[in-house]
């Protein structure tokens, strides 16, 4: 069991923060600054689970699996990390110049049967699933996720090191880059899923500040063939954007579907 | 220091007698608030979005460890055209913040910054931030460069005063 938990507790840690009915709340980090100049620049992050963004009234978001990539795209450090009854902080020193990149990313397969009339749930990996899913397992239903969540900030020249996707689910690549972006100017995004384009995908983008205004502001936008949306950016602030998508490319033949999301949040500034 | 101002007047008298000058005014005008710091500035020559030359850059030069830099991305046009770009301080732009009152930096056309200056349209663009304060921006249009001397202002409405460019051919 305790290596059980262990093997899974990315993913259940995962699930707790982020993989709640997507209609449902919003997950994201938000930091203090993108745009940085300076000798010893730092951010702090927020990260929260909330209906309004962005505004910390639900859950806080689990920091379990956070990573820093550095602008030579190495790991860095989410320091001072502390969790509270309505959102999770942590720091980042940006101690060399360029672009960093806060993720967090992980999913897996979550499993639900029926044994001697009693339902059980499991959470795990493909490796796991043969292992620890009976193979004769009575109702059988398996889902696979994999989420990903990430912030950029930029100490002096923005770079694009830390920006390179990994591969794996659904993925921003930037074209304008994140920490290059203001009112009144477009920009242009890439999703990659798998390291592919993903055309066809809606992407939502939602303005920060909803506490304040009637309307949602939502702005829908949709890729084209080669994976990719522009934006004109109406107002300086801090949007949210998403984007998530279903398909059959599963890693185990039991699972009839796999569901892969992306958020962001982006820092428009002021001309 | 003294023996760079030397050099430099030395070489503003070897220049041939028919180099211009370009006057840039800078009116840092007084404000009525509680908590007073003077504005970062930048002066920079634009085209097409572009920072083509810095002309001055004033912010907290004196802090320890160059720390005033922290807020240069205040003036974040300046910032993202040029500022991003450098490393601090910047010889021969950068200087120490100006007090209120106006401010003429003059720059011999034929030297320095302005002297790579291709013929075409430009802006010359101001920008102010200021600590606890607000953020203001500038732009006057020159074409360059100018056959007749010209002379132009504009009026900021909250963190500039006049700014005037006056270019002699």
């Amino acid at each position: 069991m305790k290596s059980l938990l262990a093997r899974t507790g990315l993913t259940i840690a995962l699930i707790a923060g982020m993989a709640l009915p997507a209609a449902a709340h919003r997950t994201w980090m938000l930091p203090s600054a993108t745009v940085l100049s300076g000798q010893d620049p730092w951010i702090t992050v927020d990260a929260a689970v909330s209906n309004d963004l962005f505004y910390f009234e639900h859950v806080p978001l689990r920091l379990d699996g956070l990573q820093v990539i550095t602008p030579d795209g190495r790991e860095g450090k989410a320091e001072n990390q502390a969790t509270g009854k309505y959102r999770s902080t942590f720091d980042v020193h940006l101690d060399k110049p360029g672009t960093y990149k806060v993720a967090m990313a992980g999913g897996g397969l979550m499993a639900s049967w029926e044994e001697g009339g009693q339902r059980k749930r499991w959470r795990g990996t493909a490796e796991n699933f043969a292992k620890e899913v009976p193979a004769n397992a009575e109702k059988l239903q398996v889902t696979e996720n994999f989420r990903r969540m990430e912030i950029f900030a930029t100490a002096g020249k923005p770079t694009d090191t830390a920006l390179k996707p990994t591969g794996k689910g659904l993925e921003l690549v930037p074209v304008t880059h994140p920490n290059d972006l203001f009112a009144g100017e477009n920009a242009t995004f890439q999703f990659v899923l798998d390291g592919k384009p993903a055309p066809d995908l809606e992407v939502s983008i939602i303005p920060g500040g909803i506490r304040y205004r009637n309307e949602l502001g939502e702005m829908k936008l949709k890729t084209d063939k080669e994976g990719k949306v522009t934006v004109k950016w109406p107002a300086p602030g801090m949007y949210w954007m998403e984007a998530d998508l279903e398909d059959n490319k599963t890693s185990v033949k039991q699972a009839a579907k796999r569901r892969a999301s992306y958020n962001t949040t982006l820092e428009v500034l002021a001309q | 220091m003294r023996k760079l101002l030397s050099v430099t007047l030395t070489g503003l008298a070897a220049t041939p007698a028919m180099a211009g000058e370009m006057a840039v005014t800078v009116e840092i005008p007084r404000l009525d608030v509680a908590e007073y710091h003077r504005p970062y500035l930048a002066v920079w020559v634009e085209q097409n979005d572009q920072a083509i030359a810095n002309l001055t850059v004033r912010y907290d030069v004196q802090k320890r460890d160059n720390e005033g830099t922290k807020w240069l991305k205040d003036m974040r046009q300046w910032w993202r055209r040029s500022g991003r770009d450098q490393s601090f301080p910047i010889d021969g732009v950068s200087g120490p913040t100006l007090p209120v009152g106006e401010h003429t930096l003059s720059f011999d056309t034929a030297k320095g910054p302005l002297a790579a200056l291709k013929p075409g349209a430009y802006a010359l663009v101001v920008e102010a931030a200021r600590e606890v304060g607000g953020r203001e921006l500038l732009r006057i249009p020159f074409e360059w460069p100018a056959k007749v001397a010209v002379s132009q202002s504009v009026k900021g409405s909250s963190e500039l005063g006049t700014v005037a460019l006056a270019i002699k051919p």
